[in-house]
């Protein structure tokens, strides 16, 4: 009966909130997929930070340290988003360190070149993008409420991401040789990020009926090399994949085969910064230990010499 | 001349502070924390650049980029408290504490040059300091009353950066003839404020303010610590080795 309720609900397009009643794999879909999303932004930090202190301008350095900031930020809204599903923030970090949580693969690639603050804001941010603005619309209320904001920051990322790759190509040999080289370490694990193929992908599900999900693995994949192929041409770099072709009668791009058993391997711990990524993170967790503890006792303090 | 030196030393100051402050960045102790290291440093770095752009003005050849990428570690003048290591967080704090304390009172200063553009840094700059002074403020009590731990460490980490505050209120011949026009501040005047700023908050901190010491100097002339090179040499790799490139 509540059951059918909630579908109801859901066919009608009525958000989800915190207090109404939802089935048990719901809640465990949602958990699963915000956390991870939110661990996503948090780990994705780290690739970018790693050029903060190198950034070739000061205005360079103040919008990349902006926009980590910004995904800081996005980190926090997602947790809080999922802890109205009732589980708390430490519960959800917990998870992460010990990898029962995953985040997006496509940070556990280095970032090697200044180019590569442009490929990640270009690429990653721009596949992000197309796959948020269609959780705009997922039945969760909180979610929804926070993709809409987190939209909003992600295309100013991606638009800044373009500038240094079109600054790059536009600029020495040096440089464009940069921005190439980026391009093709970026460029499949990019389009990966929207996960394996419908037909191969696992936890799909009741995603769609509950409209978690609003759109397939491969339609959004399908929009996001529509849309950057263009982008790449205009800019003069070549996207390395031999077999795209436009596709007169299909309206969209043909492309190649993604190497799964790499996206496999990497999802399951083994890419080049799966051990660095969740060590430095730990890392980070345990020295600022001692810091937490102050605050808390400092506080709890605080608070018996208000009731005295 | 002076004026251009004056105004790279508070440029320079907001700079290296900024870029210290920015390695924080996905290794604070909470989520929260991170964000306000983060904007702490993006409102330093936004300083900078209106100082460097103020002293590329009156320099008339180099842009603020040729003033933050290109000059060797004896031509920056950046107090020598800014290019200290970042450490743990506790030491992060002291020195954040002390040129926070330090900033406000000479932004407040400033904001009455008669020079108008300094004087409108110094404006556009006091209000970011006064939160960044209320911030570090707030994490030294609390550390300070915290655990045993964190008031050990705390305390530790402001006697070892206590021999760096004296240089806050030097006054060599430049900042002299620059006060003395009624462009620039007299640093020596801002000591007494600044103590009372200090005390106060280590008492409610219940730590103990460190014996007077050895007091570092140099970096009016240039001259500093051996963590300066380091910091400079990441800092400027991409303009150092493609001078050509734009970026």
């Amino acid at each position: 009966m509540k059951e059918q309720q909630f579908q109801e609900k859901i066919d009608l397009e009525k958000k989800i909130e915190p207090k109404d009643w939802m089935p048990v794999d719901y809640r465990k879909h949602l958990i699963r997929q915000i956390s991870q999303h939110a661990h996503s932004e948090i780990i994705g930090m780290q690739p970018e930070g790693n050029w903060i202190s190198r950034a070739p301008s000061l205005r360079a350095k103040m919008i990349l340290l902006a926009k980590v900031q910004d995904e800081a930020g996005h980190g926090l809204y997602l947790y809080s988003a999922c802890e109205t599903l009732g589980i708390s923030r430490e519960e959800l970090v917990e998870q992460l360190q010990d990898g029962k949580a995953k985040y997006s693969s496509i940070f556990n690639y280095p970032t090697l070149s200044w180019a590569d603050m442009g490929a990640v804001g270009w690429l990653v941010d721009g596949a992000a993008i197309v796959n948020q603005v269609s959780l705009q619309r997922t039945s969760y209320g909180p979610y929804s409420r926070g993709m809409v904001k987190i939209c909003k920051e992600e295309s100013f990322h991606q638009r800044q991401g373009y500038e240094i790759m079109a600054d790059m190509a536009n600029g020495t040999p040096q440089q464009k040789e940069m921005a190439q080289d980026a391009l093709n370490r970026f460029w499949w694990p990019s389009i990966m990020m929207f996960g394996p193929q419908d037909s191969d992908s696992p936890r799909t599900g009741n995603a769609m009926k509950w409209k978690i999900k609003r759109q397939f693995n491969d339609e959004l994949r399908q929009k996001f090399i529509d849309q950057t192929v263009g982008q790449a041409e205009v800019i003069g770099l070549t996207i390395p994949d031999p077999d795209l072709k436009w596709n007169e009668e299909k309206g969209h791009y043909d492309f190649g085969e993604m190497d799964w058993d790499e996206f496999w391997s990497v999802v399951n711990g083994n890419g080049p910064c799966n051990i660095q990524r969740l060590e430095h993170h730990k890392k980070a967790h345990s020295d600022g230990k001692w810091v937490r503890e102050a605050a808390k006792d400092y506080s709890k303090k605080q608070k018996s010499t208000e009731t005295n | 001349m002076n004026l251009l030196n004056y105004t790279l030393r508070i440029a320079d100051s907001s700079l290296i502070s900024a870029q210290r402050l920015s390695e924080w960045c996905s290794k604070g102790p909470t989520l929260e924390e991170d964000i306000a290291l983060s904007n702490i440093s993006l409102d330093l770095f936004g300083q900078a650049n209106g100082f460097l752009e103020y002293a590329s003005e009156i320099d008339g050849s180099k842009s603020a980029d040729d003033f933050a990428f290109k000059r060797n570690e004896r031509e920056f003048y950046n107090l020598k408290i800014t290019e200290q290591e970042n450490g743990h967080f506790g030491d992060t704090i002291a020195r954040l504490f002390f040129c926070s304390a330090f900033n406000f009172l000479f932004y407040t200063e400033l904001s009455k040059s008669k020079d108008e553009t300094l004087s409108a840094l110094a404006a556009k700059s006091l209000k970011e300091v006064k939160y960044h002074l209320k911030h570090s403020k707030s994490w030294m009590i609390r550390l300070g009353d915290g655990t045993e731990e964190s008031k050990l460490k705390i305390q530790e980490s402001l006697n070892s950066i206590w021999q760096f505050t004296g240089e806050f209120f030097e006054m060599d011949k430049i900042d002299i003839e620059i006060s003395d026009s009624g462009i620039g501040v007299n640093n020596t005047s801002l000591k007494e404020e600044w103590n009372k700023i200090v005390n106060d908050t280590l008492d409610q901190a219940k730590l103990t303010r460190p014996e007077d010491m050895y007091m570092q100097t140099g970096s009016k002339k240039g001259l500093h610590t051996e963590c300066l090179g380091h910091l400079l040499s990441e800092m400027q790799y991409l303009p150092r080795a493609y001078p050509d490139a734009k970026w």
